[in-house]
């Protein structure tokens, strides 16, 4: 099993993928480009599952591969689960394009 | 780099040299199953498709029939039809012929019913298959490969390790001037900037574009939204959240090299290299697409696990989550979920899967074949009529 607790994939992400079950409360240290970073969870992350590194705000894009996924919803602070109900794709979207 | 192929009059190679029992519509399919179950050597599957179909639609399932028989990795076919379907039993005979292989057809109303159809046709596979097994593999060039490259069951681990591996597998293939075939037009929706900007040429990115604007905008049409779709409930429950992340994990899979060019569902590749297929992010309707177009071995990665196989090309699957290679073990041909624990690199993983596709076009038996799986659907562009 890896001993990393999670990964940043892209020197550009604001969110990192946790690599196990992790914890709420859990202190984690995570390796981005040549620096370490240090944040508490703020709620239980599932494995594979990301959280967001950085406070964003709503309408903030969220990156991940260094690309765009999405845009945030609401308010997200660092260390909170970053999913379906607080982040959404800006694609393949009747409802929006049709101001529904 | 060699391996020892089957070599078709057409000048095509196959890894495999079964003889296709082909049911021209979905009426005829359990009569072609009761063809193929009598003579060992042979493969079907159950078509649902071939009539009440019009046009573009029409057309492309009759395209896709006659493809599937032409594949390399068939010695010959015998067609079996209803006989007043849309797709006519003979419009994809003599299609198939163009490929110069033994074709015979069967029509269960011309015979007199399903058992006087069955008797006759399986006296052709009977035939068929003895001449096929006279034939030798010999050696042939990698160049000659065409390797279907998919995705399905994805979770965030797909992203991740499998398809990067299966990147570095595939940018193996074309620096021995083989060809590999990307497809899934749906994922690649968030990303499509990231391949557009390695094709070859302008107009090979222009035509990239227009799939997934197309299929972007297809989906808006319907009045749905992708979400919920693709990603799939099993993708969000695993962590993926939209499309965009989906379709930038995707793309890995094909790892760094050019775009050469942009083909329809299935149709053959004129280039080699990396070609870009358009079809939906449904696996088997992308499968099917990839292997009509003349793909003879297909590496298909995956997070959750998925049993999938193809009645007419081997099909290797890899998983990049070291948890579903244990639970899903009966399933899954390669592990590539030691790249998250620390044990491999994305290259090491690339690296056994490349010889991977080597053993299994030499003959090596991947799961999905030792099962019989043969899990086809042809993507409709229309509605029934």
């Amino acid at each position: 099993m890896s001993s990393k607790a999670a990964l940043i994939i892209d020197i550009g992400d604001n969110v990192a993928v946790a690599l196990r079950d992790l914890k709420e409360g859990q202190h984690i240290e995570i390796t981005r480009g040549d620096c370490t970073l240090k944040l508490v969870l703020i709620e239980d992350i599932p494995v594979y599952h990301k959280f967001a590194l950085t406070e964003l705000n709503e309408g903030d894009k969220v990156f991940k591969y260094g690309e765009i996924m999405g845009e945030a919803m609401c308010k997200i602070r660092a260390g909170e689960h970053v999913h379906i109900h607080n982040i959404k794709s800006l694609r393949g979207k009747y409802n929006e394009v049709h101001g529904i | 780099m060699k391996f020892m192929g089957y070599r078709r009059e057409d000048g095509r190679i196959g890894i495999r040299n079964k003889v296709l029992i082909l049911p021209t519509v979905s009426c005829s399919s359990e009569t072609a199953r009761i063809i193929s179950s009598q003579v060992a050597g042979t493969t079907t599957f159950c078509n649902h498709t071939g009539c009440g179909q019009v046009g573009k639609d029409a057309q492309r399932t009759i395209d896709i029939l006659i493809g599937l028989g032409q594949n390399p990795n068939i010695y010959g076919v015998v067609v079996v039809g209803l006989g007043c379907e849309t797709a006519q039993p003979n419009i994809i005979a003599e299609g198939i012929k163009k490929s110069k292989k033994p074709v015979q057809a069967v029509v269960i109303q011309e015979e007199g019913g399903t058992l006087r159809a069955a008797l006759k046709g399986a006296q052709y596979a009977l035939e068929m298959v003895q001449a096929a097994s006279r034939q030798e593999r010999g050696e042939c060039d990698i160049s000659e490969l065409i390797v279907a490259l998919e995705c399905g069951g994805s979770d965030p681990t797909s992203g991740m390790a499998s398809n990067p591996a299966l990147g570095a597998a595939s940018d193996l293939v074309i620096q021995n001037s083989g060809t590999t075939i990307l497809s899934e037009t749906t994922e690649f929706i968030g990303a499509e900037h990231l391949l557009a900007a390695r094709c070859v040429d302008s107009y090979v990115s222009s035509e990239l574009l227009k799939i997934v604007k197309d299929l972007e905008e297809s989906v808006k049409n319907m009045g749905a939204d992708l979400t919920g779709g693709n990603p799939s409930p099993g993708n969000i429950r695993s962590g993926i959240t939209t499309i965009e992340e989906k379709s930038l994990g995707c793309i890995y899979k094909a790892g760094t090299s050019p775009v050469t060019e942009v083909i329809e569902y299935g149709v053959k590749p004129s280039k080699r290299g990396l070609v870009v297929m358009d079809s939906p992010g449904f696996d088997i309707d992308s499968v099917v697409g990839m292997v009509a177009s003349g793909a003879q071995i297909c590496v298909f990665t995956t997070g959750r696990g998925t049993p999938v196989g193809n009645p007419i090309v081997p099909v290797i699957k890899v998983t990049g989550n070291p948890t579903t290679f244990v639970n899903m073990k009966d399933n899954i041909d390669i592990n590539a979920g030691t790249i998250l624990e620390g044990d491999a690199t994305i290259q090491d993983v690339g690296g056994e899967i490349f010889e991977e596709v080597l053993r299994v076009s030499n003959g090596g038996m991947t799961k999905a074949e030792a099962f019989g799986f043969s899990e086809s659907s042809i993507w409709r562009c229309g509605t029934s009529v």
